[in-house]
């Protein structure tokens, strides 16, 4: 095995001696290895869950014997999709324990991994535009006192001054107050999967893009192998990382995941001058904004009702966004939008994930992150290392298990955090 | 946007007219079904790439449920069909066969649900 060369640790100093030298020094993020015959872990998908689970097997279990292949490219699927927001605010204790747990991490992840992912503690309004929002969010605060997470509730003059854009009279949907969590904001998405993607090939583990799993190898109840687009791969242990793909690959393995997959969209704006330095959720009309550092006013939409993988999205749910979101922010009513896209995303029946065994030993799933996966990321990564290097889910997975569905132990936060996660 | 024709009213709409609802020809578990079996009828799904049978309320027409076979890849639409049936008829599978000569027919309920339990 030739070990992966080290990409240098980045610094000031690093970028005053390459200064010096016509930038020639630097090396490259990330090794593009050959995949082996055999690891003793594999991960399915390169997008930010799949790496972060591989950083922490490295850096909390030691386990380096590790390859994280995709079918795409590095980061290429909803890691790069999503509108970036990062936020704790969920009702229930077992989604308040691992969305804080990421957001801890979040916190000080550039320097963790040497790699700036500019994390941007902005603050997270989630505006309450009816009676209902308004109690749902109150008690959502009062759920968070409890569970130590530090959220707010504001009321609207307060939403006034912390977004001077906003117009709170409606009429349709008037800005009755908000739940506002200050720790919360916005990363650099591509930066969140290149940086562990960087940190996981210095510690000798193998990142392989292009390579399309299909299918999987099992033999009494075990798992064996996976048989790629470049070849076959054996492994102890297996782990299926996939987003709106998880059914795809639980069926070659032979059982099926609660999992229906759908389109989510988002798009972004012309760039102009900073005019909102919050993020905004109205998940009454299931739009959400904030201003990234180019200028552009990123919005994300709703989902498709039905089965998708198109990776598109369709018109008329930016027209419902956008229409409703001109209402409560009128100065953007004549903003050119310049790119909309769409990510297919794994909705489970309670809106919240699975980290779970399966009934293939040594086959282990991280799914079901719905609208709402990037900021979970560090946390999701953490908790599945742990449930793969033990074999058994630690405190932050444990009631996250495929076993839920059958005791009726929901983790209900779709009824929490409406559509917009 | 996907446009669907109700097969009770006849009426050809755009989907923003339509209520989704879900994977078609769930069998349901009666009375004496295990918990296993009545946990992969609640919740486990195919969610297919590919031909995907699936249910549809005319919500802003007729008011009915109706059936349709539909591309989740592609978008296409196959086919609708009344909801009175426990498997696509005839000239629905011979739609999906004329757009895709290679599929296997397949609509049928988890035939494996102990294969499914994690413990």
């Amino acid at each position: 095995m030739t070990t992966a060369t080290r990409s240098g640790r980045y610094s000031v100093f690093a970028i005053a001696r390459e200064a010096f030298r016509q930038h020639q020094g630097w090396q490259r993020a990330w090794a593009d290895p050959q995949p082996k015959d055999r690891y003793k872990v594999v991960i399915v998908g390169a997008g930010g869950h799949g790496l972060a689970t591989a950083y922490y097997l490295g850096r909390n279990f030691g386990i380096t014997d590790v390859a994280i292949l995709e079918k795409g490219w590095l980061g290429g699927g909803n890691t790069g999709r999503n509108t970036t927001i990062i936020r704790s605010n969920y009702l229930q204790d077992a989604s308040a324990a691992i969305y804080n747990k990421s957001l801890t991490l979040y916190e000080t992840l550039s320097q963790d991994l040497n790699y700036n992912i500019m994390f941007s503690p902005r603050g997270l309004i989630m505006l309450a535009q009816t009676e209902h929002e308004v109690r749902g969010y109150k008690r959502t605060v009062y759920a968070n006192m409890l569970q130590g997470v530090s959220t707010e509730w504001i009321e609207p003059a307060r939403v006034k001054e912390l977004v001077p854009i906003i117009n709170l009279d409606g009429p349709r949907y008037p800005v009755l107050g908000g739940l506002y969590q200050a720790r919360g904001g916005t990363a650099r998405h591509d930066a969140v999967a290149w940086g562990y993607a960087r940190a996981c090939s210095d510690m000798g583990m193998h990142v392989i893009q292009n390579c399309e799993v299909q299918g999987i190898e099992t033999e009494a109840g075990q798992v064996r192998a996976v048989n790629t687009t470049r070849g076959r791969i054996g492994c102890d242990k297996l782990a299926l990382v996939v987003a709106g793909h998880s059914s795809h690959l639980a069926d070659m393995a032979g059982f099926r995941l609660p999992i229906e997959s759908v389109a989510l969209q988002a798009l972004v704006s012309e760039p102009i001058k900073p005019c909102m330095d919050v993020v905004v959720m109205a998940n009454t009309v299931h739009g959400y904004m904030s201003q990234s550092d180019k200028g552009e006013m990123v919005i994300g939409g709703g989902t498709d009702g039905f089965n998708n993988f198109t990776q598109r999205g369709s018109w008329h749910h930016v027209e419902e966004t956008v229409r409703a979101l001109v209402e409560t922010f009128p100065m953007i009513s004549r903003l050119k939008m310049l790119r909309q896209w769409g990510g297919i995303v794994d909705m489970t029946g309670d809106r919240s994930p699975i980290l779970s065994t399966t009934p293939v030993g040594g086959i282990y799933v991280n799914c079901g992150w719905g609208t709402g996966g990037f900021k979970a990321i560090p946390g999701s990564g953490w908790a599945m290392a742990e449930l793969i290097a033990n074999g058994r889910p630690g405190p932050l997975a444990a009631a996250f298990g495929l076993n839920r569905f059958r005791e009726g132990r929901f983790i209900d936060e779709s009824v929490a955090a409406g559509v917009a996660h | 946007m996907l446009c669907l024709t109700c097969p009770c009213c006849g009426v050809i709409a755009e989907e923003t007219e339509f209520q989704p609802g879900g994977e078609a020809h769930l069998k349901r578990i009666g009375p004496g079904g295990s918990d296993v079996e009545f946990e992969a009828y609640l919740f486990a799904r195919r969610n297919l790439r590919g031909v995907h049978f699936e249910r549809w309320r005319h919500a802003y027409g007729c008011g009915k449920w109706f059936l349709a076979a539909r591309d989740t890849v592609t978008l296409q639409v196959y086919a609708t069909y009344p909801a009175q049936t426990t498997e696509p008829p005839q000239n629905v599978v011979d739609a999906i066969r004329a757009a895709r000569p290679d599929w296997t027919a397949d609509w049928t309920s988890d035939p494996h649900p102990e294969r499914n339990s994690a413990e």
